[in-house]
């Protein structure tokens, strides 16, 4: 899809390959590259997926690849409730007693 | 001719590009390779404790309700039984403009910023201490970039640290996210080196002074209530600096015999550079994970001396487990009607299980809380863990597993901190400082270096000295 030029977007790039990161990294960090994302201001029009060049908040102009278009917030409160946490309020107002107050 | 941006490159010139980004030659306070002169580093910033709360009034920040926790004082004492549970205080820090104690820090670097002429700032933070710098330059008018560790090498982000991302941006700062790696320090110095930028350093002077303001309320607002300091003041520590500027304020404060207690939250076994362990854990600061290391070697930040030297105030140190600071979370909002985020709950565990330690006529104070919300919220996490695997029981905390198990404490009385050994700490800082700054003998100053950082007491310097093979008078 088409994106065009000046749309507020997500995009993606490597900054260190495996071999070029740092030494003694464990293991598993050090078979992935560093990566990173920054938004900004398409400043060509461009495609998902394709190479684009942005302009972020601050001015800078970086390039990586577009990978989300007018990117939102997704984390909430959690997938599911957790339960397990129900007895906590009951059982500590259970244990100071109703409408008891001390104040010592 | 290009510039080599290659790992190697950038942290060969990180000296030039952090003296230009801090405006401070740390080789002025460079007393030998193992000593400077901290309290010359710590006055270098040429603003008094007047004058930080002057700075942080115009900006919003301090000031904050000590509040008295009476309900859960109660549960302690009928716990505890006997005249033990003494009485639990928190300040609620996430009254500051956003929302949590790292707007004092925020407020002095930002404020020294402006004044020096800089465009804007910049930070390395996946925590609260992006958002306050975020805040602060949005007052100042300057600009802000934050970069964030914030997914693994599947993309999966924290829910934690996307929410600081989304606050981050929701204050105008232009926020970098990358994956997991200690490389973000060669993002960081490269931002600094293409935008001139100051570095709003968390372990800068300005950082610590600026949380000193914190100890020195606590101690003022104490003998002003109650005609005495508190006993004890719990600290979450991660890289100190909390710890560090909340203890220099108590003593600025005249709170001299107060004991300052640290509390992290016990990650042992996770490593924290580990793409796999980074969405096993459900905190993302106040940990071991940064605590132990920074105690043990402060000088592993982003600046040539931290001014965050935790053990040379630190009394205690406690550990509590992630099923420990999630049942305070929630006994905080039940109990108390504080929605509050994880970072204070970890030092309130702590103190609900001190204070039983306690007699009912002794004060303890907790001294931070932070806002929560979405993807901070400990029902978040929860259920964050549980997807990735993380076994969510209620039972004994003792029996939890870091990155496998978090057990939520069937009955307050379960809440049992564990204490760490300070002395052990306070050896291993010395030998960290005499092995990695490579030092082959020393001087009376040096020693009397070591013995101020460490506490220890002088047969016990010479001891180490001898065992690392130093050459002392």
């Amino acid at each position: 899809m088409k994106v065009q030029k000046g749309t507020w977007v997500r995009i993606h790039r490597v900054i260190l390959k495996p071999e070029e990161r740092a030494e003694n990294l464990p293991e598993d960090t050090a078979k992935v590259p560093l990566e990173a994302w920054t938004k900004g201001f398409l400043m060509e029009g461009s495609e998902t997926g394709e190479n684009a060049v942005i302009q972020t908040l601050t001015g800078r102009t970086v390039s990586g690849t577009l990978v989300q278009v007018n990117p939102t917030y997704d984390h909430g409160f959690g997938e599911e409730f957790i339960p397990e946490i129900l007895y906590i309020g009951r059982d500590l107002k259970k244990l100071i007693g109703e409408g008891s107050h001390d104040e010592g | 001719m290009t510039k080599d941006d290659s790992y190697r490159a950038v942290m060969d010139r990180r000296n030039e590009i952090m003296k230009k980004a801090i405006g401070m030659d740390y080789s002025s306070f460079e007393i030998s390779p193992l000593s400077f002169d901290y309290e010359a580093l710590m006055s270098s910033t040429g603003y008094s404790l007047e004058d930080c709360i002057r700075i942080q009034h115009d900006a919003g920040v301090g000031n904050s309700p000590l509040l008295e926790l009476k309900n859960l004082t109660n549960a302690a004492r009928l716990v505890a039984g006997g005249r033990k549970g003494a009485r639990i205080f928190i300040k609620d820090e996430a009254s500051n403009p956003s929302g949590s104690f790292k707007d004092r820090r925020a407020a002095i670097s930002v404020h020294h910023a402006k004044k020096l002429g800089y465009k804007g700032v910049v930070a390395a933070t996946s925590g609260n201490y992006g958002a306050a710098v975020a805040s602060q330059a949005a007052m100042k008018n300057l600009k802000c970039i934050v970069l964030q560790e914030c997914f693994d090498s599947k993309g999966v982000g924290q829910p934690e640290i996307l929410e600081k991302q989304r606050k981050c941006e929701s204050l105008g700062a232009e926020v970098i996210q990358l994956s997991v790696g200690p490389e973000l320090f060669h993002t960081f110095l490269l931002i600094l080196e293409e935008t001139g930028y100051f570095n709003a350093s968390l372990y800068s002077a300005f950082g610590i002074a600026g949380i000193e303001t914190l100890g020195y309320e606590i101690a003022e607002e104490t003998l002003r209530r109650f005609g005495k300091h508190p006993e004890a003041v719990v600290i979450t520590h991660a890289g100190g600096g909390n710890l560090t500027g909340t203890a220099r304020g108590l003593l600025k404060g005249g709170a001299a015999e107060t004991k300052v207690i640290g509390a992290s939250v016990d990650l042992s076994g996770l490593h924290m550079a580990s793409d796999t362990d980074f969405n096993r854990k459900s905190f993302t600061t106040g940990h071991t994970g940064f605590g132990v290391p920074f105690a043990s070697y402060p000088d592993r930040s982003d600046v040539p001396r931290s001014a965050a030297r935790a053990l040379r105030y630190m009394d205690r140190y406690l550990t509590v487990r992630q099923g420990e600071v999630f049942y305070m979370t929630e006994a905080l909002a039940q109990l108390e009607g504080l929605e509050r985020g994880p970072a204070g709950n970890t030092s309130l565990a702590a103190a609900f299980a001190l204070s039983m330690e306690m007699d009912r006529d002794e004060i303890i104070v907790v001294q931070e809380t932070e806002y929560t919300g979405a993807g901070k919220h400990h029902l978040a996490q929860l259920s964050f863990a549980r997807q990735h695997g993380i076994e969510i029981s209620i039972g004994d905390p003792a029996t939890e597993v870091p990155g496998r198990s978090i057990v939520l404490p069937s009955s307050p009385e379960l809440i049992r901190p564990v204490e760490i050994d300070m002395l052990k700490l306070r050896r291993s800082l010395a030998g960290n400082l005499l092995n990695l700054r490579q030092v082959k003998s020393v001087d009376q100053r040096d020693i009397r270096f070591l013995l101020d950082e460490t506490r220890l007491d002088l047969k016990e310097v010479i001891g180490i000295l001898d065992d690392n093979g130093v050459v002392h008078p």
